[in-house]
C-alpha cells in the first residue's frame, strides 16, 4: 500500500470540568479517541429485567469504544436509588466521569416503567433523565433508547443503538451457498430470517421511512429487484424491466428505488417512483454503471462506473447526466455510499491485491483508508454517520464472510457476532 | 493480468475438471491428457447433454475482469455452435460467472457481459438468438473454491446449459 491513511490524531478527551454552570462532561468523537470515558452504570432497582437492561446499556456503551464501564466492585456508594442525589465525591474517587442510575417498575396495566438519570460527576450536575412506559417484551429496545440518550448527552451526536441491521445470512458449502435475508438488532440480538433460502438473495437495503427492504432475488430464475415488507413478509417486484435489475437503494424520502438495469453487456442506472410506477433512466453509457447511492438531500447520486476503463466513482445530479469522476487514487473504487451526514462517501477499494474500506469527501478530496486486508467489501453507515459496518471474507474453501464495524476514525474495529456467515449488511435508520 | 491458461485446450480436460472442481485447485497441471484414449464419444450418446458436455465442452473461460473471448474460448464456441446447429431442439441458457476477487454488484454486471459476449459469438455462428437466454450469477456460484489463482480462473466462465429438448 502506498500510504497508511489512518490518521492518528491527538488522544484527546475534552472534559469540561470547570465550575461554570454550563459545564458538561463531553466526548469529542470527531477525534481519534483511544482513551474511553470512564462511566458507572449502577444496577437499576426494581423488576428483575432491570439487570438485563443495564447489561444491554453497558454492552452498547463499551462497544462504541468511547466508554469504559467501571467495575461494580469498585463502587463506594451502593444502593443508589433513583430519587437520591449521588454522593459525587464517592464517584470522583473511583474516577467515574459520568454516572447512570435508574429503576424499572411494573405499572398496574402490566406495562413496565423504565427511568434513568445521567449525572456529570465532576460538575455534580444532572445531565439528563427520562421515563419510558413500555410493553414488557420491548425491554431491549428501551435499553437501546436509554443508551442513545446517554451517548447523545455525552457526545453531542445522535445515537445509533436503537437500530437494526438487515443482511444476508449464508450457510452451506461455498459452491452451493444458501443465502437468506436476515434482520437483527444492531448488537446482534433478536436475529430472524426474512426469506426461506430457496432463492439466491443479495444486497438488501433499508427504507429510510418504512419497515421495508429493497433487495435482489433470483426467484424464478429471473434476477430482479424486489420490495419486502418486514412485518408482513409481503413481496413485490420493482418495475417491469426487460432484463436483470440489481444493486437497489432507496431515495432519502423513501419514494424511489434507484438501481441498475443490465442491457446486453452494459448496465445503466434507473429510478422507479414507487407511487406513480414511472421509471427514469439516469445514465446511458457503454459501460457498467452500478451501485448508485443518493446524497442525503436527494439532489445528487454517487455511483461506480468502468466507463474510463476500470471501476471508479462518479457523482451526477439526481435527474442524471453530467457525471463527474471523483476517485483518482491508485486502484479501483466501488460500492460508494453517501454518509447520512452528507459530508463523506464510503467505498470499497481494490489495490495491490487487497480490498479496503475508505472514505472521501463528495468532491473526491481527503481520501482515508479505514481498514484493509484480503477482502473487505460493502460499507454501510450508522444513521449518525460515525460508524460503518462492512463484510470481511475469510479466504479459502471453508471460508466465508463475517460482519465487522469500525469507527469513522479508523479505530474500534469489532467483529459482529452472527450464527453463520454473513454479508451485505445495511444499517436501518434510527427507530422510533 | 494473468496469462491465458493453456490447460483448457483439451475438452476432455474440461470434462475432468467438472468432476474434480473441488479438488483440482493445485493439481491441474499434472493431470494426463488422455482424451484420445477414451473412445470416439467417451461413452456418451451422440446428441445427448453428456455428449455436449464431454465431447464439445460446455464452458469457456475469461481473463481477469475481461469479457473478451480468448482464441481457446472461440474454438470451443465454434464447436458448440456446430453441435447446437446439428441438434436444434435444445433451448440454451448462457450462465455468466465472475471470480470472487471483485465486488458483488460489479461482478453481476461482469457475468452478464460475459454471457452476452458468448451469446453474440454463438449468434454470429448461426445459432438463433431465439434459442438463447442469458443469466448472470456474478461471483455467487463458484465451481472451484480454493483461495488461489488456479481456482479463480476456473470461475471466470460462461457455461452453456442445455434445457430439456423441445419437440
Amino acid at each position: 500500500m502506498k500510504m497508511i491513511t489512518r490518521i492518528v490524531t491527538a488522544i484527546l478527551l475534552l472534559f469540561t470540568l470547570s465550575l461554570n454552570a454550563h459545564a458538561r462532561v463531553e466526548i469529542d468523537i470527531t477525534q481519534g479517541n483511544v482513551e474511553p470515558l470512564p462511566i458507572a452504570v449502577t444496577d437499576f432497582t426494581g423488576e428483575t429485567v432491570a439487570a438485563d437492561i443495564v447489561g444491554v446499556i453497558n454492552n452498547n456503551l463499551k462497544n462504541s469504544g468511547l466508554f469504559k464501564i467501571i467495575d461494580k466492585n469498585a463502587y463506594i456508594e451502593t444502593g443508589l436509588t433513583l430519587d437520591k442525589t449521588p454522593r459525587f465525591e464517592d464517584w470522583r474517587v473511583i474516577n467515574a466521569q459520568a454516572l447512570v442510575n435508574g429503576q424499572v417498575t411494573k405499572l398496574s396495566d402490566g406495562r413496565l416503567r423504565a427511568e434513568f438519570r445521567l449525572w456529570d460527576v465532576f460538575a455534580g450536575d444532572e445531565l439528563t433523565g427520562q421515563r419510558f412506559d413500555i410493553q414488557p417484551q420491548f425491554w431491549r429496545q428501551v435499553a437501546h433508547i436509554i443508551s442513545d440518550k446517554i451517548y447523545e448527552a455525552l457526545t453531542g451526536e445522535t445515537g445509533y443503538f436503537n437500530t437494526r441491521i438487515v443482511f444476508v445470512d449464508e450457510s452451506g458449502p461455498k459452491n452451493k451457498r444458501v443465502k437468506r435475508l436476515a434482520i437483527m438488532d444492531q448488537d446482534g440480538a433478536n436475529i430472524k430470517t426474512l426469506t426461506r433460502g430457496s432463492d439466491l438473495v443479495l444486497t438488501p437495503r433499508f427504507s429510510p421511512t418504512r419497515q421495508e427492504v429493497t433487495y435482489m432475488s433470483f426467484e424464478g430464475g429471473q434476477p430482479r429487484v424486489y420490495l419486502l415488507q418486514i412485518e408482513t413478509g409481503q413481496r413485490e417486484v420493482v418495475g417491469n424491466f426487460p432484463g436483470m435489475t440489481f444493486s437497489p437503494r432507496f431515495s432519502p424520502d423513501g419514494q424511489k428505488v434507484i438501481m441498475s438495469l443490465q442491457q446486453g453487456g452494459n448496465a445503466n442506472i434507473y429510478t422507479m417512483d414507487l407511487r406513480s410506477r414511472s421509471t427514469t433512466r439516469l445514465t446511458n453509457s457503454a459501460s457498467i454503471d452500478t451501485a448508485p447511492s443518493y446524497s442525503p438531500d436527494g439532489s445528487q447520486v454517487v455511483f461506480e462506473s468502468d466507463r474510463g476503463g476500470a471501476q471508479q466513482l462518479y457523482v451526477m445530479g439526481a435527474s442524471g447526466g453530467g457525471a463527474k469522476r471523483i476517485s483518482f487514487g491508485t486502484g479501483r473504487y466501488s460500492t460508494p455510499v453517501w454518509s447520512p451526514r452528507g459530508d463523506l462517501i464510503a467505498f470499497t477499494k481494490q489495490s495491490g491485491g487487497k480490498f479496503l474500506i475508505g472514505v472521501m469527501r463528495p468532491d473526491g478530496s481527503g481520501e482515508r483508508i479505514l481498514t484493509e486486508g484480503f477482502h473487505n467489501e460493502g460499507p454501510t453507515w450508522a444513521p449518525n454517520g460515525r460508524v460503518l459496518m462492512f463484510f470481511r471474507e475469510i479466504p479459502g474453501a471453508t471460508g466465508g464472510p463475517k460482519l465487522h464495524s469500525i469507527d469513522l476514525t479508523g479505530f474500534n474495529e469489532r467483529a459482529i457476532k452472527t450464527p453463520s456467515f454473513a454479508s451485505d449488511p445495511a444499517w436501518s435508520p434510527l427507530r422510533n | 493480468m494473468l496469462a491465458s491458461n493453456p490447460v483448457f485446450k483439451s475438452r476432455a480436460m474440461i470434462a475432468l475438471f467438472m468432476g474434480l472442481s473441488l479438488t483440482a485447485c493445485a493439481k491441474k497441471d499434472k493431470l494426463p491428457d488422455n482424451s484420445g484414449q477414451l473412445g470416439l464419444n467417451n461413452g456418451a450418446t451422440p446428441g445427448s447433454q453428456q455428449d455436449f458436455t464431454v465431447n464439445i465442452g460446455d464452458r469457456v473461460f475469461f481473463e481477469t475482469d475481461s469479457s473478451i473471448l480468448t482464441p481457446v474460448a472461440r474454438q470451443t464456441l465454434d464447436k458448440q455452435a456446430q453441435w447446437l446447429l446439428r441438434y436444434p431442439n435444445y433451448p440454451i441458457t448462457l450462465e455468466g460467472h465472475a471470480d470472487e476477487r471483485g465486488t458483488r454488484e460489479y461482478n453481476l454486471a461482469l457475468g452478464a457481459r460475459r454471457a452476452a459476449a458468448t451469446r453474440d459469438y454463438l449468434a454470429g455462428r448461426g445459432v438463433p438468438t431465439s434459442r438463447m437466454r442469458t443469466i448472470s450469477f456474478g461471483k455467487e456460484r463458484p465451481v472451484a473454491v480454493c483461495n488461489d489463482i488456479s481456482c479463480w480462473s476456473q470461475n471466470r466462465r460462461t457455461v452453456t446449459v442445455l434445457a430439456a429438448p423441445t419437440g
